[in-house]
């Protein structure tokens, strides 16, 4: 049934391909329509299954003489990424519903692009899980090159390129373990369970792991992020920081530590203090948590500041994911989804909100202009998706990133008080934005005659909005709904060599 | 009401309103204040019931409710009150509706406003009934949201920077707090307080501290001293204490008046509060090491302050000064009964005194600061903004009603005997002489500066000569003295008969005491 997510993003997508031009109206009923069906194929599954196991969806051979099969499962792990690809992809469509240029062909490669996202999350099969990979790069660039906005070209080239780069990396590593376990099967589960020599994982797992991490975000490979970002148009930003970078952090769990889980085991060296590619990766992610929000801290455009804020909140994934304690795992996950509902609103706020009405997005302008009063609506939901993502109790955030510091804490103790320190700057630059954006000084005020009224807030906003604040709420609030299925996902199989071989 | 658990009750139902007033409000502004102030008296009808169905023969914990909540994390969704809770959730649920009335003249952005005080409401509920750390965290900072963006979007004419400076004072208590009991946390795998102090009580905290110690070096009493401290810095800021309180007489003094009496009659309650919940059965140990210290900067609270408001000319600025004064007497308080007593029974009925005091205290300064500022904001209303104590005089000839009613919450204020805030006061020095005498005796001078700044206000403000431009003041409206009539008679039953309240805390008071022998 889950499989069903796949198909009718992309027969989403080809029916909008041959719609007639300019009817846009339908194409907009219809990705809606389709991204609404996907959330509840979702969802069900979602439902269906209770205690986070690996559940088989779809197994038919596909290369029989090469072993690869076109092998669709699910355990905890992916439902979570998956419900929240249907959440960001309902409320992407919602906050685009203004797109007016080539409609149809905007929401064909959005369907496209969500289309290779559920396959990747869904896929077992390594080689199959490439392809969607793949297929997920083609339309973020035309999004970007065709909609974007600053420096669209250039952004849109420098992502690709980041992404074809990173995707080459996983490929040789992946073509490795493939010749080396000899097995003819590109199977996930099977792979995990075949004992790879230490020295050949030694080098695989850096290589794999920076190849989805360039996609993560990982420091400093992280340029693509920010200038993509601002580049995008709204939607495509909520994609990207929303869904996108969670599949390089979802490669780094499920491919590269679950298939080398000894390459996170010491050297039996030290080098510059360093005894293990775990320790390089931590601080890495530390790196990119400081220094994310340090850079955000004195951005001048709102959506930079934005899209340096997702850096330093996936240095919180990464960091989890190499604590390799439960808990931090746990977090790490918590923390994929809770950063890619709250990133997605707040580049909805950023892009559609308040771009879309001023037509800039320098803070020292948007100083003079007392949003607060002229839309009200984007003030609020601007400061509830800011009280979210510094981590305020009874948000998502909170729960994921007090987890990852736990763990954090137990594995290495001094990053976690660096990791902290990150927060207290996340604090300071959400602040900041925040004032010079919404709530002005008063004295700065002799030019808002010149802004002249603004539109409302239009209702699919309003229900975009809602829908990502209030799933952010729940789970702040009752983590266990997600909790519920990933924490048995990380005992299942699959995990054993991680949780056996990393010589922790 | 029988089948549903009442204090998930309590603290839904300011939720609630707070959701329906923002949502339908918007139509009139009638209907949002009515809506916002029916929620309210519904919160206040659930309190009276509790404090109805309150055995007061049991000193533990009553209507209890235990629930899974993030067994990853040892959370659970743990509530219930005991005497100090019970007081402390009426407090809140008068002290609010007299916010509501006091606001009655705001105009803009009205149902914003009512459902933000709603908000507020559910938090300090939150916070008195909340026995899991994480839970307790959760609305420790929820009531701090809507308290910044009462003061940023109403307030005077500084209100930006006063907001910022609230903002920032509050959020660095909640990191060290925060880090504090994270660090507990890792240490013992506890989030709940009950079990923290049973841990405590039990000498297991040290050893379980001894894991972190390992790794940094230094001995376990000297990071249950640090731990301490971060949880101390959290509601020192909060109460304040001298020297964390610069935050607060700019916060007070910008704050729309009903939202100054939000902050002083209940806000400042939660760092109490926290206090005698959190800290004291967790780290007596570690507080009593440095009680003497403790001590003095509980006095040197009372007295600065009250000298403080001395120097200002500015209505709400004296009473922001005295407010830290008074709050300066239940630290004092509390601080006191740290000493060790061993089986002493003398010395244990005095610091059962002590307490009693402190108890009362919160409850009493709650109301009495709360109905002060309400008449600060009365008088703002008729002289169009001014409160400065220079800008009236002789108004006793005009307006005696008013005079004669803020008279009386004034001498309130001043701890009369017969009032409420007498019995408080007393018995707080009371148990604090025997305890610890310096301090006590030293602190008998903030008693009098504050007699000196009241009388000055009754002197400038009601008698003189009176000033031109105010003949034509009116006086109280009937509807504002049937508002201000239940607070004023509070004051005096309370007054007359303590018991009441004390009858209430007693078994409470007992069970600290006991628990606080060693």
């Amino acid at each position: 049934m889950l499989a069903w997510t796949i198909y009718i993003s992309f027969l989403g997508a080809l029916a909008l391909m041959l719609l007639p031009k300019g009817s846009v109206r339908v194409a907009r009923i219809l990705a809606l329509l389709a991204a609404v069906a996907g959330f509840a194929v979702t969802l069900g599954g979602f439902i269906q299954q209770r205690s986070g196991e690996l559940v088989t969806v779809a197994r038919v051979p596909w290369v029989p003489s090469l072993g690869i099969e076109y092998h669709l499962a699910a355990d905890g792990i992916s439902l979570t990424l998956l419900l929240l690809t249907g959440i960001v992809a309902i409320s992407g469509i919602l906050f685009s519903w203004n797109i007016g240029h080539r409609t149809k062909d905007f929401f064909a490669f959005y369907l496209a692009l969500i289309g290779g996202v559920y396959g990747v999350f869904l896929s077992f099969d390594l080689l199959l899980l490439f392809v969607f990979y793949e297929i997920a790069i083609i339309p973020k660039y035309f999004l970007i090159a065709i909609w974007g906005s600053t420096r669209r070209e250039y952004a849109a080239m420098k992502l690709a390129l980041y992404s074809f780069v990173g995707s080459a990396m996983v490929l040789i590593g992946l073509i490795a373990a493939y010749v080396v376990a000899g097995a003819k099967t590109m199977d996930l589960v099977q792979l995990a369970r075949f004992p790879f020599p230490v020295h050949f994982q030694m080098w695989a797992f850096p290589l794999v792991f920076v190849g989805f991490g360039i996609l993560a975000g990982l420091w400093p490979f992280h340029t693509w992020a920010p200038t993509g970002h601002v580049a995008a148009p709204t939607a495509a930003s909520m994609l990207l920081a929303g869904v996108v970078m969670k599949l390089g952090a979802y490669g780094c769990l499920r491919v590269a530590m679950t298939l080398f889980p000894r390459g996170l085991g010491a050297w039996g060296f030290h080098v510059l203090g360093f005894g293990s590619w775990r320790d390089v990766f931590a601080l890495l992610a530390l790196i990119g948590i400081v220094y994310g929000a340090m850079v955000a801290l004195v951005q001048k455009d709102f959506k930079f500041v934005i899209g340096y804020s997702s850096v330093s909140h996936m240095g919180f994934v990464l960091l989890g994911l190499m604590t390799l304690q439960q808990i931090g795992l746990d977090g790490a996950v918590l923390q994929m989804f809770s950063h890619g509902i709250l990133a997605g609103l707040l580049f909805a706020v950023v892009g559609r909100m308040v771009y879309d009405r001023t037509h800039t997005r320098d803070l020292s302008k948007l100083e003079t202009m007392h949003l607060s009063k002229v839309i009200p609506f984007a003030a609020v939901t601007f400061v509830l998706a800011g009280m979210a993502s510094i981590g305020l109790p009874g948000f998502s955030g909170f729960v994921a990133e007090l987890q990852v510091l736990i763990g954090a804490w137990r594995a290495f103790t001094l990053f976690a008080i660096f990791a902290g320190l990150g927060i207290v700057i996340g604090i300071a630059y959400t602040w900041r934005a925040m004032q010079k954006a919404f709530f002005g000084s008063p004295d700065q005020g002799s030019t808002t005659g010149d802004t002249g009224p603004l539109q409302p807030i239009s209702m699919p906003e309003r229900i975009g909005a809602i829908i990502l604040v209030g799933t952010s709420v729940a789970v702040g609030l009752y983590p266990q709904l997600l909790l519920r299925v990933i924490v048995p996902a990380l005992h299942t199989p699959v995990f054993d060599g991680l949780w056996r071989g990393s010589g922790r | 009401m029988n089948f549903l658990p009442p204090i998930t009750c309590l603290t839904i139902v300011p939720l609630l309103g707070a959701v329906a007033v923002l949502a339908v409000g918007g139509k009139s502004k009638k209907l949002a204040r009515a809506m916002a102030l029916a929620f309210a008296f519904a919160a206040l009808a659930i309190t009276l019931v509790l404090w109805h169905r309150f055995n007061p023969g049991s000193g533990g914990l009553q209507f209890e409710e235990v629930h899974a909540w993030i067994p990853v994390l040892g959370v659970q969704y743990h509530v219930g009150v005991d005497g100090l809770g019970l007081l402390m959730l009426l407090l809140s649920a008068i002290v609010v509706p007299m916010a509501m009335a006091a606001s009655w003249q705001i105009h803009e952005r009205i149902p914003l406003y009512f459902s933000l005080i709603l908000m507020l409401e559910a938090g300090l509920f939150g916070t008195f009934t909340a026995l899991n750390f994480f839970h307790w965290f959760l609305f420790w900072e929820l009531s701090l949201i809507p308290a910044f963006f009462l003061i940023r979007l109403w307030g005077g004419p500084q209100r930006a920077t006063a907001a910022t400076q609230v903002f920032l004072y509050m959020m660095v208590g909640s990191v060290a707090l925060l880090l504090a009991f994270l660090a507990i946390f890792l240490c013992t795998g506890e989030f709940d307080f009950m079990d923290l102090g049973e841990i405590a009580r039990n000498g297991q905290l040290l050893p379980a501290l001894a894991n972190i110690s390992d790794l940094h070096k230094f001995t376990a009493e000297k990071a249950a001293l640090i731990l301490c401290f971060g949880g101390f810095l959290g509601f020192a800021v909060k109460v304040p204490l001298i020297p964390f309180h610069t935050w607060l007489p700019a916060a007070y003094a910008e704050a729309p008046t009903g939202t100054t009496m939000l902050l002083t009659g209940t806000m400042s309650k939660m760092g109490v509060y926290g206090f005698l919940r959190i800290l004291l059965p967790i780290f007596y140990v570690q507080l009593r090491l440095v009680r003497t210290p403790l001590l003095w900067l509980a006095v040197a609270t009372i007295v600065l302050s009250a000298y403080a408001a001395l120097a200002q000319k500015d209505l709400k600025r004296i009473f922001a000064y005295s407010s830290i004064n008074h709050l300066g007497y239940c630290m004092l308080g509390i601080f006191s009964v740290l000493k060790f007593t061993g089986n002493d029974p003398a010395l244990a009925t005095e610091k059962a005194a002590a307490l009693s005091g402190v108890f009362l205290q919160m409850f009493n300064h709650g109301l009495t600061a709360a109905t002060l500022f309400w008449f600060v904001a009365l008088l703002e209303k008729r002289s169009g903004g001014l409160r400065g104590l220079h800008d009236f005089g002789g108004l006793r000839k005009v307006a005696p009603v008013f005079c004669g009613l803020m008279g009386i919450a004034l001498f309130s204020s001043l701890g009369l005997p017969g009032l409420n805030g007498f019995v408080g006061e007393f018995l707080i020095f009371k148990g604090t002489f025997p305890l610890a005498t310096w301090p006590a005796t030293v602190s008998v001078l903030g008693l009098l500066l504050t007699a000196i700044f009241i009388l000055a206000i009754l002197q400038r403000v009601f008698s003189g000569p009176l000033q031109e431009r105010w003949s034509e003041m009116p006086d109280l409206t009937n509807g504002e003295r049937l508002a201000l009539l239940p607070a004023i008679a509070l004051m005096f039953v309370l007054g007359i008969y303590p018991q009441l309240v004390l009858g209430v805390i007693n078994s409470t008071v007992m069970q600290m005491v006991q628990q606080l022998r060693f």
